[in-house]
């Protein structure tokens, strides 16, 4: 009793001391240090931005400039004899579109498989009288800790015949321990009356799950959705090891074999370019360093677009990752 | 009496209709249940190609069988020996830098939440998150131009006179300060995004408690000391104690984009071991006893660092 008056006594004291602080004018003291520190911080914090910043502006700047310029290296600062050809003979090289074609199928239809699953298995983990829910929870989440490894991996993959095939982009990224983690996690904190109101109704699990669940638990399935299609967009192994069938590679891949075989490139650029346009002039013809630039920045461009309008949900998904572990 | 009978009759009925009904909701499930096993739990029964002699068309046969052969065999010579100790270090050296960094990203966000000016806050935090969003092979191609012989970085050391005209610094072609390089590809790539969770953790911060010690004249720096570090230590310690439990898998794709003739000896971690060694040169089974060694040890890790989490924390991560 007498402690809790003390601590009353002390309470009032600091606020009285807050209010004669605001009176006084500045919130708290602040000393040539303090000044230093702010200072520093900016210029800090801005450089770290330049450096994030520069290099996709770099890349820009010499896909649009004369392209001889730019492969000695002179454009720096900003374009110097601006044209748009790089962009133009980009389009017809070989496997471009067409492994954009494949790289946006991929994002759709993986992204929409996973988050649709991920809230149907989240919501059902969560149901009571799921048949042994509790093992069959675990043997999902499970599979977040272990891997056997890329050769087994790839012989599983080889005998399933999924080798040069479509699906085998699909088809392993559809169930996501974590994503269902989060989403299990979600529905639990949805009230159960809402549920048990639809079940009296005689609505079955379905029903509840696509009418009552799925919209409720949107936020959520929106944040997994950016995270499913970034992961989609920018997978690159499974290429790698899966495919060698040209007409199922990705923009990424595609982007890896221009970045790789500068020579090949070099006579496709050559040939396309003379038929092209025979007047193409030192200043405008591809060279393989305007290639392989203008392709990062198409694959690049998305990625830029997309972000800093879904950055929240980007935000917000690693913040319910932090709670959860 | 026959009531009463009634009554548990009713109840076992209606205990059996929800177990019905509990293994029909199972039969919802059961194709995603069905995914996870083929590509998640299946894969672990190619571990037994670890003890065959297996070349890759064939399928396995009885007569292939070698036991141990191949993980007594990476340490059966010294040519061997030298290469995976190579490997290892290098696994070693990465994953350690990384490790000896780690409160990079903590610092990082203490210091961009004592920024007063919210637009300029905001926009450092989206474009230094945003390099975590593109791939290894974009991240890749923008290193590349940047700082290849031409590019922008030894254009600008050349203006400068630091290195000589012609003579450019080869960043990439070279074995010189891979670790270092490496380390700071990874850390333009991460770093903002890792620094998420720390401001978050400091957003959860009591404002009361930083106000009062105002009040009591603590200058910045003091607050950051005795309030902000303090209460974001849990956060790093989890990290720090994922970082441990990942110490063996550094990932391949970064490595294997960067790989060249001249680095390779030195950019070589365990993971991209594993996949040349089977692409490269085929040694399918070699490879394979390999990576089941590195799950071993990183299970291992793993259950540790747990452990000690649960120790320090009170609760674990897993």
């Amino acid at each position: 009793m007498a402690e809790e008056t003390v601590k009353k006594k002390e309470l009032s004291e600091r606020q009285l001391e807050k209010l004669a602080a605001k009176r006084k004018g500045p919130k708290y003291k602040t000393s040539i240090g303090d000044k230093t520190i702010s200072v520093i911080t900016y210029i800090v914090y801005s450089l770290f931005a330049f450096v994030c910043v520069y290099p996709f502006y770099y890349i820009f700047i010499n896909t649009i400039s004369n392209n001889d310029l730019s492969k000695r290296g002179k454009i720096i600062m900003y374009p110097e004899g601006i044209h748009f050809e790089n962009y133009k003979s980009v389009v017809d090289l070989p496997n471009l579109f067409h492994s954009f074609e494949i790289s946006v199928l991929r994002t759709v239809v993986g992204t929409a498989l996973t988050v649709i699953v991920a809230a149907f298995l989240g919501y059902m983990f969560t149901r009571e009288s799921l048949w042994k829910r509790k093992f069959w929870y675990r043997f999902v989440v499970a599979t977040m800790y272990f891997n056997a490894g890329i050769i087994p991996w790839f012989l599983t993959m080889s005998n399933l015949g999924l080798r040069n095939n479509f699906w085998a982009y699909i088809f392993p990224m559809v169930v996501s321990p974590f994503y269902i983690v989060l989403c299990k996690t979600f529905v639990e904190s949805v009230p159960k009356e809402l549920q048990e109101a639809a079940e009296i109704d005689g609505a079955g699990v379905l029903r509840i799950f696509w009418s009552i669940i799925r919209p409720v638990i949107k936020p959520i399935l929106a944040t997994i959705a950016i995270f499913a299609a970034v992961e989609q967009w920018n997978a690159f192994r499974d290429t790698l090891l899966l495919v060698t069938d040209d007409k199922l590679y990705t923009l990424q891949f595609t982007l890896w074999n221009y970045i790789n075989s500068a020579s090949s490139l070099k006579s496709v650029i050559s040939s396309t370019g003379s038929s092209a346009s025979a007047a193409a002039t030192l200043a405008h013809a591809a060279t393989t360093t305007s290639v392989r630039m203008t392709v990062t920045i198409i694959v690049v461009t998305p990625i830029i677009l997309v972000y800093p309008f879904f950055q929240r949900y980007f935000t917000k998904g690693i913040m319910i990752g932090a709670v959860k572990g | 009496m026959g009531k009463a009978k009634k009554e548990v009759d009713l109840l076992t009925a209606s205990a059996l209709r929800k177990k019905r009904k509990g293994k029909i909701e199972f039969l919802y499930i059961l194709p995603f249940v069905l995914l996870v096993a083929v590509f998640s739990y299946y894969p672990l029964w190619g571990w037994v190609y670890a003890f065959f002699d297996y070349k890759p068309p064939f399928p396995l046969e009885w007569k292939n069988f070698v036991g141990l052969k191949w993980f007594k065999s990476m340490f059966e010579n010294e040519v061997k020996i030298k290469q995976l100790l190579g490997v290892i270090r290098n696994t070693f050296a990465m994953s350690g830098i990384s490790l000896l960094f780690s409160w990079f990203p903590m610092i990082f966000a203490v210091f961009l939440n004592e920024i007063k000016c919210v637009p300029f806050k905001k926009f450092v935090q989206t474009v230094t998150t945003l390099p975590k969003f593109i791939s290894w092979i974009l991240v890749y191609s923008i290193v590349f131009s940047v700082f290849s012989s031409t590019g922008a970085v030894n254009q600008l050391l050349e203006s400068l006179g630091i290195t000589e005209p012609g003579k450019p610094i080869m960043f990439l072609q070279s074995a010189d300060n891979v670790y270092f390089t490496q380390w700071l590809w990874l850390t333009w790539k991460e770093a903002g995004w890792a620094a998420i969770m720390y401001i978050a953790a400091i957003t959860g911060i009591d404002e009361e408690l930083n106000e009062a010690a105002r009040i009591d004249g603590a200058s910045r720096m003091q607050i950051i000391r005795h309030i902000t570090l303090p209460s974001i230590l849990p956060t790093y310690f989890v990290l720090l104690m994922l970082n441990i439990a990942n110490f063996l898998s550094n990932g391949m794709e970064q490595y294997y984009v960067f790989q060249n003739a001249f680095n390779k000896d030195k950019i070589q971690v365990l993971d991209l071991y594993v996949y040349n060694l089977a692409f490269g040169g085929g040694g399918y089974s070699l490879s394979t006893a390999i990576s089941i060694l590195k799950s071993i040890i990183s299970v291992t890790l793993l259950s540790v660092a747990n452990k000690v989490s649960k120790l320090i924390r009170g609760e674990g991560f897993i």
